[in-house]
Order: C-alpha cells, then sequence, then structure tokens
C-alpha cells in the first residue's frame, strides 16, 4: 500500500489527465453524436447519406485506428493535430460520436410518430419539431445507453497512452516499471482509479433517469 | 333583377378548402380515388364512412401529413407547398385533432399550448400564456394546466389538443376521428366543445363515427367507401333518406341498435 501512497502525485496527475480527456471528449461527442443523429433522421437525402457513412466508418474500426490515422497518416496529408492531449480528444470524441449517435437514433425511433406528426400539424419547421419536441423525449429514454458509451469512453481513453499522453494507465505503467515486484499492486491502483469515475457516471445515470422521466 | 350582395368573409360562402381530382396509392392499395370536395368559410363538414375507406386519409392531405399521388387540394386559394417553411406557415392556419391526442409529452398542458404561440407565431411568453389560459378555461381544463399530459383523463387530454389547435387561429379545424380513442362517459365531453365551436362558426372537417354530433353539428354529411366520395348530402336527407345503396347498407348496420 506504502507504493499507491508514495506515488499518489503520479497517480493524480495521471487521472486528472484522464477525467480531463473523458469530460471534454464527452462533451464533445455528445454533442457531435446528436447532430449526426439529427443528419440521419433528416428529410435531406445527403445528410442522411453522410453521416451513415461517418458512423459505419468511426464505429467499426478500432480506436487504435483512429489513433494510428491521426498521428502518423494524416500529416502525410498535410493536416498535423497537435500531440498528446488535443490528438486523443480528436480521436476519441470522433470515435464516440458514432456510438453516441446511434443511442440517440435509438431513442428518436422510439418517440411516437404522433409527436412528430401534431408538431408538425402547429406549424413547427422539421428542425423545431426535432430540437423542441422529439430530441427531448428520445435523449430522456437514452439515458442508460448514453452513460453505458461514456463509461465506456472513459476506459478508452487509455488508448492515448501509447500516443504521447501521459494519463492514467502511462502513469501507472511507469510506476509499476520503476517498481518490478510490486507491478501487481501498481496497476490495481489505476483501475481503482477508473472506478473513481466510471461508478459515480453510472450513480449519476440513476439519479438523471429519475430526475427526467417523464410518463406516457 | 337585383345584383346579389357580396357577403362579408365572416359568411359561409367562398370556398376555403378545395380537393380538385384527388388520387393516392399506398403501395397497391388505391386509397382516394378522384376525390372532390369542397369545404366553404364557416362550413361543418363531417365525413363518415367504413374503417379503410380512405375518411382519414382525406382529412390527412388537408394539411400534407399525407402527400398526393395527383390533382391538387388549395388552402384560401393557395394550393399546399410541397414541403419546407411555406408548409410549416400553411399548417398553422390548419387546426388538427388527433384520434390519440398527440400531446407533447414532456411538456406541461400549459406549455403545449404555449408552444406555437411562441415558437410559430413568435408571441411574448406573458402574451401567449394568458392567451392560452384563456383557452383552457374555454375548454374547461384551466386547473389542470400545470400538470402532464398523462396526468390527465382521455377527454381532458383531447379538449387540451383542441386548445393548442385553437390557440394558432387557423382558418380550419381538421378533427380525425376525435372521440374512437375515449371511454365512453368521456366522449360527450369532447363532443360538447366541437359542438359549441361549430355552432361558433369555424370551418371544420370531422372525421368521425359519432352520428348524433353528424346530425346535431354538420352543414354537410360526406360518406366514403373504397376510397371513393360515394354521396353528400344534408344530414337530415343523409340519415333518412340515403340515395346509395352503400350509404343505406352502411346505416343500416351501425343504427339499429
Amino acid at each position: 500500500m506504502d507504493l499507491l501512497a508514495d506515488n499518489l502525485p503520479a497517480y493524480l496527475s495521471g487521472f486528472l489527465f484522464t477525467l480531463r480527456l473523458t469530460v471534454i471528449s464527452g462533451a464533445i461527442a455528445l454533442v457531435v453524436g446528436t447532430v449526426l443523429a439529427a443528419m440521419r433522421v433528416s428529410p435531406v437525402a445527403t445528410l442522411r447519406g453522410l453521416a451513415v457513412t461517418y458512423v459505419e466508418l468511426l464505429r467499426n474500426t478500432p480506436l487504435t485506428l483512429v489513433f494510428f490515422f491521426l498521428v502518423f497518416v494524416a500529416p502525410q496529408f498535410g493536416v498535423r493535430t497537435p500531440l498528446g492531449f488535443w490528438t486523443a480528444v480528436i480521436a476519441l470524441s470522433a470515435y464516440t460520436s458514432a456510438f453516441v449517435c446511434e443511442a440517440v437514433r435509438s431513442g428518436i425511433n422510439g418517440v411516437p410518430v404522433g409527436q412528430a406528426e401534431a408538431a408538425r400539424a402547429v406549424g413547427l419547421t422539421f428542425g423545431q419539431t426535432l430540437s423542441l419536441v422529439v430530441l427531448p423525449q428520445a435523449v430522456r429514454s437514452v439515458i442508460p445507453p448514453l452513460i453505458n458509451v461514456l463509461i465506456a469512453l472513459a476506459k478508452n481513453t487509455s488508448v492515448a497512452a501509447g500516443f504521447a499522453s501521459v494519463e492514467l494507465l502511462a502513469s501507472g505503467r511507469r510506476i509499476a516499471l520503476a517498481n518490478p515486484s510490486d507491478a501487481m499492486l501498481a496497476l490495481a491502483g489505476v483501475a481503482l482509479f477508473y472506478l473513481v469515475i466510471t461508478i459515480p457516471a453510472g450513480l449519476l445515470a440513476g439519479v438523471l433517469e429519475r430526475k427526467v422521466a417523464f410518463a406516457r | 333583377m337585383a345584383q346579389p350582395v357580396p357577403a362579408p368573409a365572416s359568411q359561409p360562402g367562398e370556398p376555403l378548402v378545395v380537393l380538385d381530382h384527388v388520387d393516392k396509392h399506398f403501395g397497391a392499395l388505391h386509397v382516394l380515388q378522384d376525390v372532390n370536395l369542397t369545404v366553404r368559410r364557416g362550413e361543418v363538414v363531417v365525413v363518415i364512412g367504413p374503417s379503410g375507406s380512405g375518411k382519414s386519409t382525406l382529412c390527412r392531405t388537408i394539411n400534407r401529413l399525407e402527400t398526393i399521388d395527383s390533382g391538387s387540394i388549395t388552402l384560401d386559394g393557395v394550393p399546399l407547398p410541397a414541403e419546407g417553411k411555406a408548409l410549416a406557415r400553411l399548417r398553422a392556419d390548419v387546426g388538427m385533432v388527433f384520434q390519440s391526442f398527440n400531446l407533447f409529452a414532456h411538456r406541461t398542458v400549459l406549455d403545449n399550448v404555449t408552444l406555437g404561440l411562441r415558437k410559430v407565431r413568435r408571441i411574448p411568453g406573458g402574451q401567449a400564456k394568458e392567451r392560452a389560459m384563456a383557452l383552457l378555461e374555454r375548454v374547461g381544463v384551466s386547473s389542470q394546466a400545470a400538470k402532464l399530459p398523462a396526468q390527465l383523463s382521455g377527454g381532458q387530454q383531447q379538449r387540451v389538443a383542441i386548445a393548442r389547435a385553437l390557440a394558432m387561429e387557423p382558418k380550419v379545424m381538421l378533427f380525425d376521428e376525435p372521440t374512437s380513442a375515449l371511454d365512453p362517459e368521456m366522449i360527450n365531453e369532447v363532443l360538447d366543445v366541437m359542438t359549441a365551436l361549430a355552432g361558433e362558426g369555424m370551418t371544420m372537417v370531422v372525421v368521425t363515427h359519432e352520428m348524433g354530433f353528424a346530425r346535431r353539428a354538420a352543414d354537410r354529411v360526406v360518406f366514403m367507401d373504397g376510397g371513393r366520395i360515394v354521396e353528400e348530402a344534408d344530414p337530415e336527407t343523409f340519415f333518412t333518406a340515403p340515395r346509395s345503396e352503400r350509404a343505406r347498407d352502411f346505416l343500416s348496420k351501425i343504427l339499429t341498435h
């Protein structure tokens, strides 16, 4: 246990890096994913096509490959992303938004069609119907799967360890390498800090779900 | 011969909704076949007919919730726009009441009525609320304003839906089987509101199975079967002396008990 206490500053710095990655990437992914979901149900075929292509491409590609692409392939085409934190944010939010899109879309499909018909009958435009009537109901019904996506994101941030980001896993690995006899304990410390993010996220889901519930 | 006196706009007479040679298919089903119908300002037209006769579809084409394959529909002389903002503007002028109420489930009763006022008519919140409360008062549910739709009975929900449609001050109100999803004891509270509305001169197209309402409130009854308008008559003539065999058959089935 001394190992964990002695290396607390290193753990904490890695933990904060991971937390920042999760929160910022998560926020971006929620916004982009919702926009993608709106595109997927829009009456404009081009928007639907773009969104489908994006989602299928990103959610069927291993996250590590997304990082590889950003770090090694994109620069060859003149696209240079800033290394470290922001590269990780771009890769993680691009990847996660595809999953957010599908969760939100399943929520949209779950809203009875009469809700959108009533909104259109009142004279709301497509955008207003979506943003004022359909999405608020859709998002409330998909809070559990959205939290799943965000928990997966919190753990997926560990992939950034391989791409010049000293987040939680990278910190733990350094500690383990410096103390080979206590390697297991060092990595258990890493797992513990992930729980600090993921368990409250699960609890938050329950609270949110009760708070925004409405009956049909 | 004396010159006819031009009728003021509020008097029945001038055509408001005109369907001209309207055809529509659902796949192989020819759901509307060469439908011609004119609804005049201030007129109450009740559409009846057996299930699957196309009467709901007819009602829904008037604000383009259903598109048509051929023919034309004009509202107040203007052909229905195909899509986009122009169509949204037109729909704001056409009130619609659905069989399943379709109140916005996540918004309070009051918000259901004010949403269109604020977002479509751009009326400020306070004024919109005032107007909405007056309408909720009129349909007898003002005490429920702060509740969510699911907390209301079916009859109350449908009256809120009528208030929501009226809030937009529509030129015409469409009712698509407004009492078919209601428990029997709640049907009258909704029909009473509709009868009062008809008495005030609202132009109405009502798809219904309520023959009592048709007799009481309709200026004209339209009988549909198999996607066609089979017969049109004033209610007295239609219910006592229908001309067509199919209308006689239909009436004998529903009026015997």
